[in-house]
């Protein structure tokens, strides 16, 4: 497998607070990696360095073997590597099936693409998608209306239209009804296995990410603690003493 | 549904091919509809759709004026020696180049106006907000001091364009159908374009642009985009305004920044933001007013439109027909979370 | 284009004629930089952008030239144009501000916007389009064989306008309504939380605002020209110099104030009096885009 984002010993900070100090971490391509971490740990930090939120004090960071620390939001989304927010942001004065038709990959159609209505395949495709997140019966209703954790899933719908190569989930499951967690984590896998996205996920839940993740690393106090499969990372002694000693 | 918009279209094209025939005597004010409809819907393509509030378009109705003047009086005379003699003496003009004039002197107009769009938008559009409106006001006064200072075209006394060859009344209906035309061009053309998945992501961008970014959408190119097909239409606007009015100056006929620059934002309100009728029935509706009540105000007319801004702004800020979408969303398609359409399929 | 290349020279071959206008353009920039303060206290405080700040300005001019045409002395005219605005700003805020201050930011711009049209036709039909001033028949101090004037009248009118400025930063800085203020401007919430009437300080802001900027345009009167639609000039100032310093920045408002009125100068000189308009705006234009590309670097937009 090879390396589809490399950070290295990024560091930033804001005023005098450090939230980030020296991270390196690689997510493998076509993988699922998992990013956890004590509140406060610099997990979100990290995700908006890699996405162009703000600028970095020191470091690189690659995609696909380019350097994007410099670049802007909308460039790096250009290049395939999307990012979902924690607090959910999806159209809500538009309907799922249009949320998910805005999504349809911009980055890929030339000017004459964009300037043709959408087609029944557009239709299908969304409507597979929402079938696909457990939306289908919601899909003509105005998303501002869903509850969170159905905006949530219409986020993540509207991810996968997108087609990206590379997946950044900000807790996915945060806000989900429990029952729910299960057929979540399931649908997380099988974007994976079955649409080839790479997936880099922070996740709070520990349960959703040592079934999930084949690697997981470990922040905390803006510093990497640990990496390692999900045992290791269980096993790992500073790990449980950073979730311990966090409160 | 289908069969009533047919006719709802056959009666409003009727209605406006007839105008002119019927209501001979207000022939420029019916020009003057059209051009406040054409500005309108311009100015809702970036305002109401997008989300890009300009209180500078008027630039480019200033712009088309000059270059359509430019370009018709170049393409006979030079120009310098022409705005020299202040219109008066030797300049004269036959139909043909006349025409001639006319149609390349509007398309150029469009074309220049166009391209400036993109130019200036590409430092415009990295403003948000606020900063764009009044970087957008500050280059439609900086355009209207720099031209009354351009003695080339005339600098602050103007420059007037050739007389149209015919008799008056007949120019007046040759300058109603030009308009016409343009707005009919201009509304087809927005009809398809707010179909289409470019017009869904400016609607994306005005919702939340930080969003579209994430999501790859090329947001710069597609405002430019946007922008210079508006200014396109604004520029043609202003040739034909050029050649109808025969005479103009800069500041209060070309760029006129608080005149139909703010008309156009009001009309929008007026009539409703982000929709495809609500611009036209707003400028209807604020071309009513004003011609209906402009000469009972006694010289307290611009008092009375600056109050109306305020009213509108205030009070009215959705429109009649955000108005109407709010009381019969029905209408509109929109559906409410109630059981039937729960399980809808 | 022979002309402007003339007057770049003449810079070089008299320097002194610099200095003359930096002082001329010091001493009209401590008077923008007036207006500019009061536009940086309501966007900041209740995040307004006010387009008829200009205007206010205006007004003010002529509430002093009117009193002086009765035969009112002159530098009573400062006191009462900051009464009169303050009166006048109460009832605009009341009217039209208030009900605005929760809405979308070009809601407020185009509000202001539309205020600003009706003050300036009111003052056009009330006062007539000619340009005004009135004369303080103060003598004029020359330096360098004459080159350089200094009129006494504007020494005044700079020495006014430092002492208002100073007074109402020791307002902000001591009195109870200015802690107020201040806390607004922090968080609305919670002020309001702690029992401070928000509504209260927005009508107070908005009023000393309105007049401040009258003070000033009845500074302006003494040392320069008003006309009624000289208004949205002096907002474009107000906004470039708050845009280039930044809110709650006082001493970079002072700064860029002294700045624009500088730059100003030496740009009617290079290119001629009929360029003032287009100079105040270009440099708003100027820096907007200096502005942008500081945010760009932080991979940031201007909002």
């Amino acid at each position: 497998m090879s390396r589809i984002i490399e950070v290295e010993g990024v560091s930033k900070s804001y005023g005098g607070v450090v939230a980030n100090k020296d991270v390196s971490i690689t997510v493998e391509r076509g993988g699922i990696t998992g990013l956890i971490g004590p509140n406060g740990s610099g997990k979100t930090t990290l995700f908006n360095s890699i996405v162009g939120y703000h600028p970095i004090d020191q470091g690189s960071i690659k995609f696909e073997g380019n350097e994007i620390s410099k670049l802007p939001v909308q460039k790096i989304a250009r290049l395939g590597l999307l990012r979902t927010f924690q607090q959910t942001r999806i159209y809500g004065a538009m309907n799922c099936v249009e949320n998910m038709l805005i999504s349809l990959p911009h980055r890929k159609m030339s000017l004459l693409d964009a300037l043709k209505t959408n087609t029944k395949e557009d239709y299908d495709h969304a409507d597979h998608l929402l079938e696909f997140v457990g939306l289908y019966e919601k899909r003509l209703l105005k998303s501002g209306d869903l509850s969170f954790g159905q905006q949530k899933l219409l986020e993540f719908a509207m991810a996968l239209m997108n087609e990206p190569t590379c997946l950044l989930l900000d807790e996915p499951t945060a806000g989900i009804n429990p029952t729910l967690i299960n057929g979540l984590i399931d649908r997380l896998r099988r974007a994976n296995s079955e649409f080839g996205i790479t997936l880099f996920v922070i996740e709070h839940n520990m349960r959703v990410i040592m079934n999930m993740a084949e690697t997981i690393y470990c922040l905390a106090h803006g510093e990497l603690l640990a990496q390692g499969t999900p045992d290791q990372i269980q096993n790992d002694q500073s790990v449980i003493d950073a979730y311990l000693g966090a409160h | 549904m289908a069969k009533n918009k047919v006719i709802l279209y056959a009666v409003v094209l009727t209605i406006s091919f007839l105008a002119p025939f019927v209501f001979p005597t207000f022939g420029t004010q019916l020009a003057t509809l059209w051009l406040m409809i054409i500005v309108a819907m311009t100015w809702d393509m970036t305002g109401g759709q997008m989300g890009y509030n300009s209180l500078g378009n008027i630039f480019f109705y200033g712009t088309g004026m000059y270059v359509a003047a430019v370009i018709s009086i170049g393409m006979v005379y030079n120009v310098g020696d022409y705005t020299n003699a202040a219109g008066g003496g030797i300049f004269e003009f036959t139909d043909q180049q006349y025409f001639t004039g006319l149609v390349l002197g509007i398309i150029g107009a469009g074309l220049f106006c166009s391209i400036t769009a993109l130019i200036i938008g590409y430092i415009t559009f990295g403003l948000r907000g606020p900063y764009f409106a009044i970087g957008t006001l500050g280059v439609a006064i900086a355009g209207g001091e720099l031209v009354s200072n351009w003695d080339w075209v005339g600098g602050g006394q103007g420059i007037a364009l050739p007389v149209y060859p015919g008799d008056l009344d007949e120019g007046k209906v040759f300058f109603y159908f030009l308009f016409a035309v343009t707005g009919i061009v201009l509304f087809i053309f927005l009809k398809w374009f707010y179909r289409t998945r470019f017009g869904a992501a400016i609607n994306a961008i005005r919702d939340d642009e930080e969003k579209a970014d994430a999501m790859g959408i090329h947001t710069l190119r597609y405002k430019l985009i946007t922008w210079a097909i508006a200014a396109f239409f604004v520029g043609v606007a202003g040739g034909i305004s050029g050649f109808q009015l025969i005479h103009f100056e800069p500041l209060e006929t070309a760029y006129q920044t608080i005149n139909l620059g703010i008309f156009m934002v009001v009309c929008v309100l007026l009539g409703g933001k982000g929709t495809l009728w609500g611009p036209i029935v707003g400028a209807i509706l604020f071309h009513l007013f004003k011609e209906v009540t402009w000469n009972y105000f006694l010289g307290w007319q611009w008092v009375a439109l600056g109050a109306l801004i305020i009213v509108t702004v205030v009070y009215f800020q959705d429109g009649v027909l955000g108005w109407l979408m709010h009381k019969r969303p029905e209408w509109f398609g929109i559906r409410v979370e109630n059981k039937s359409s729960g399980d809808a399929r | 284009m022979d002309q402007i290349l003339s007057n770049i020279s003449l810079l070089f071959e008299f320097p002194v004629v610099n200095l003359k206008i930096v002082i001329d353009g010091l001493m009209i920039g401590a008077l923008f930089a007036l207006a500019a303060y009061g536009l940086a206290l309501v966007w900041g405080v209740m995040n307004v952008k006010n387009l008829a700040q200009g205007d206010f300005v205006i007004a003010g001019g002529y509430v002093s030239w009117w009193l002086v045409q009765q035969g009112v002395p002159p530098l009573l005219g400062v006191p009462a144009a900051f009464i009169v605005m303050w009166g006048i700003g109460w009832v605009a805020y009341k009217l039209v501000i208030s009900r605005v201050i929760e809405r979308d930011l070009f809601t407020s711009l185009l509000a202001t916007f539309g205020l600003a049209i009706m003050m300036a036709q009111i003052m056009n039909l009330m006062f007539g389009s000619d340009t005004q001033s009135v004369d303080l028949g103060y003598k004029t101090l020359y330096f360098f064989d004459e080159l350089i004037d200094v009129p006494i009248a504007k020494l005044i009118g700079v020495l006014m306008a430092a002492t208002l400025a100073a007074g109402v930063i020791i307002f902000m800085k001591s009195s109870r309504m200015g802690q107020a203020i201040r806390a607004t401007a922090q968080d609305a919430r919670a002020a309001r939380v702690l029992g401070i009437d928000t509504e209260k300080v927005y009508a107070f802001t908005f009023s000393l605002n309105a007049a401040i900027c009258g003070a000033a345009g009845a500074i302006i009167v003494m040392v320069w020209l008003i006309q009624p639609f000289y208004g949205i000039t002096h907002s474009i100032r107000a906004f470039v110099i708050v845009t280039a310093a930044g809110l709650g920045n006082l001493p970079g408002v002072i700064a860029a104030g002294l700045g624009i009125g500088a730059l100003e100068q030496y740009g009617a000189h290079i290119f001629g009096i009929g360029y003032q308009q287009a100079i105040a705006v270009l440099l708003l234009l100027l820096v907007l885009i200096i502005r942008l590309f500081q945010q760009l670097r932080n991979r940031q937009v201007l909002k």
